[in-house]
């Protein structure tokens, strides 16, 4: 390729995934901050408001995504990829940016929680819009047979965006203290984002619409209803179907569990230090990144189809032997405790004139570096121990893991063979996806199977496993911790297998 | 490996009800718990994810039974 053709392409990559990992961000730090912005918000006390901060924290944005991609690949595929991802773009820096600015339950009363899930509603409407504009807009930039290479700069940017989510909460917490980021730091997260938008915006701005668009709107070849051609001809459908049930539904479930159930592993039930699990994942992170150019380029070389179902097959042989290894790395009973320096500090923690917690405070060491504190509180009303709603005493136990140097190199290691996986099933997915589809309704076409997958599959992952976790636990499993990868493996199984039965090479080279 | 093809839809069908069966016998009862937390999830997998699934998948079926995918 020419230089000029080379910086070109450059520019174009730049600007798209410069808006695409902010999107990205917006769209994760809310998950990050979602035990902070619950207590500011939504009142524990009324039901109402935790019916919406469980909507809105859980569900909502992950739900709406696939409508964002249908509203804005309809919009994409008449007006035209620049301007549609323009507006996905202001949509989710805006959203983002009020969130920051609302003021508080306390304040506003019940309007903060219903402000906050039409926010997350916009910021899941825009990330279903954005995306397939990008991927698009790059694909249609890329010279014929290197779509897998520079679409992957595309690819980077979830993983790019949810490290750097995860970068600028630890850098707010360590310049803030506590009580300060508790009172109005968690805001600086979202407030940062309007900056960011603001100079995507300005790149994107000055950028020309993609040729093959432009070229086919000045012949009159674009279509005047997407969502009729893209799901109402059985010929088209029939792709998107396949797209979805062979390629996004697994490619969904091995980037969520590689990335979000991961963590929550770590931090839920391995109950690792939440900071050691941030930096952790955040080496990871970087360590596997640069891999989603590798497998983009890879495709073009020898096929998307057999580097994905090579990513799924992995995972799913891979995946209860890596959880078990995570696990054993901090099973206390596989270590040996330095009884005398355990140390137990009782104290009480009055609550109101008829309320108190007694609270016990253990610390442990372990031959092997690792330090653990145990919280146990009990609750006293009226003098009498509390009971719960299943009439049992009512004691919370909060443990919490430092882990040595060497089991945390060791995790990082299981991590980064996880994100490994992600790389391989999502590094060729753009490309695979853009080549399924005609032009005129490709922004359409693509983005609906990719935020089903994604967002619906995938995003549900992380509550889906932990429901099969923690039924097996109370079910008395003693390997309760694997039952939560029944969901990844299942649905990468069936996918693995409808890709490699009915995906050939001749779909990608249909609309090439 | 259109044969193939061709009766696995039968299979992706039959997939699809499985799912729908015991989905219904699994998280069935956390629609009715009285638990707000239960209440969302049973939500999103009744109205969400499980139309989603049993649908997508028969049309699929459908199409592969109907040699559609046929080379």
């Amino acid at each position: 390729m020419s230089d000029k053709k080379t910086k070109g392409i450059w520019k174009v990559i730049s600007a798209s995934s410069m808006g695409t990992m902010i999107e990205w961000y917006d769209f994760y730090i809310f998950g990050s901050l979602a035990v902070v912005l619950s207590t500011k918000f939504f009142p524990t006390d009324n039901p109402t408001a935790a019916f919406l901060s469980t909507l809105a924290t859980f569900a909502a944005g992950f739900v709406v995504r696939p409508f964002g991609a249908l509203f804005f690949g309809r919009l994409g595929d008449i007006i035209g990829r620049k301007y549609t991802f323009m507006v996905t773009l202001l949509l989710m820096g805006g959203a983002t940016f009020a969130i920051g600015c609302i003021p508080s339950y306390e304040t506003i009363g019940f309007a903060a929680p219903i402000l906050v899930l039409v926010l997350r509603l916009l910021q899941g409407l825009a990330l279903g819009g954005e995306y397939g504009g990008a991927a698009t807009y790059v694909a249609e930039h890329a010279p014929k047979g290197e779509k897998g290479y520079w679409t992957s700069w595309i690819q980077t940017t979830a993983t790019v965006g949810l490290f750097i989510s995860l970068m600028v909460i630890l850098v707010t917490k360590s310049v803030l203290s506590k009580e300060a980021f508790d009172e109005w730091g968690w805001r600086v997260p979202f407030w940062v984002s309007i900056l960011m938008v603001l100079v995507s915006y300005l790149i994107r701005k000055n950028m020309e619409e993609s040729p093959v668009f432009a070229k086919a709107k000045s012949e009159g070849k674009t279509s005047t209803n997407p969502l009729k051609e893209s799901f109402g001809n059985k010929y088209n459908l029939k792709f998107v179907l396949l797209a979805l049930f062979g390629a996004t539904m697994g490619q969904g479930v091995v980037w969520y569990t590689g990335q979000f159930y991961a963590m929550n592993f770590l931090k839920t039930v391995q109950s690792i230090d939440s900071s050691q699990v941030d930096m952790l994942l955040g080496v990871a992170l970087i360590l596997g990144t640069p891999f989603f150019v590798v497998f983009g380029w890879l495709s073009d070389k020898i096929g998307r189809k057999s580097i994905m179902m090579g990513g799924m097959l992995l995972a799913i042989l891979l995946y209860r032997p890596i959880y078990r290894a995570m696990y054993n790395t901090t099973d206390l009973t596989l270590k040996t405790e330095v009884v005398d320096q355990t140390k137990v500090v009782p104290s009480i923690k009055e609550i109101d004139a008829a309320k108190l917690d007694s609270i016990y405070t253990t610390t442990k060491a372990y031959t092997d570096g690792t330090t653990v504190e145990e919280i146990k509180t009990k609750h006293f009303e009226a003098g009498k121990l509390m009971v719960d709603d299943k009439g049992k005493d009512k004691i919370e136990t909060k443990v919490t893991k430092q882990i040595n140097s060497s089991d945390r190199w060791f995790l990082i290691f299981m991590v980064f063979i996880q994100v490994i996986f992600v790389t391989m099933v999502y590094g060729p997915i753009a490309a695979f996806l853009v080549e399924m589809f005609p032009v005129k309704i490709r922004y359409t076409s693509m983005s609906l199977p990719y935020h089903v997958g994604n967002g619906i599959f995938g995003g549900l992952l992380p509550a889906i496993s932990t429901y099969f976790v923690t039924q097996s636990k109370d079910a008395g499993d003693v390997e309760f911790y694997l039952e939560g990868l029944w969901y990844p493996i299942g649905i990468a199984a069936v996918c693995f297998i409808i890709g490699m039965i009915y995906i050939d090479r001749k779909i990608n080279t249909l609309h090439d | 490996m259109n044969t193939i093809k061709k009766y696995l839809g039968i299979v992706w069908i039959a997939l699809a009800i499985a799912v729908a069966y015991y989905a219904i016998g699994i998280f069935g009862g956390r629609l009715t718990s009285g638990k707000q937390d239960d209440l969302v999830f049973g939500i999103i997998i009744f109205f969400i994810l499980l139309p989603m699934i049993v649908t997508g998948l028969t049309i699929f079926g459908w199409y592969a039974l109907t040699d559609e995918y046929e080379d």
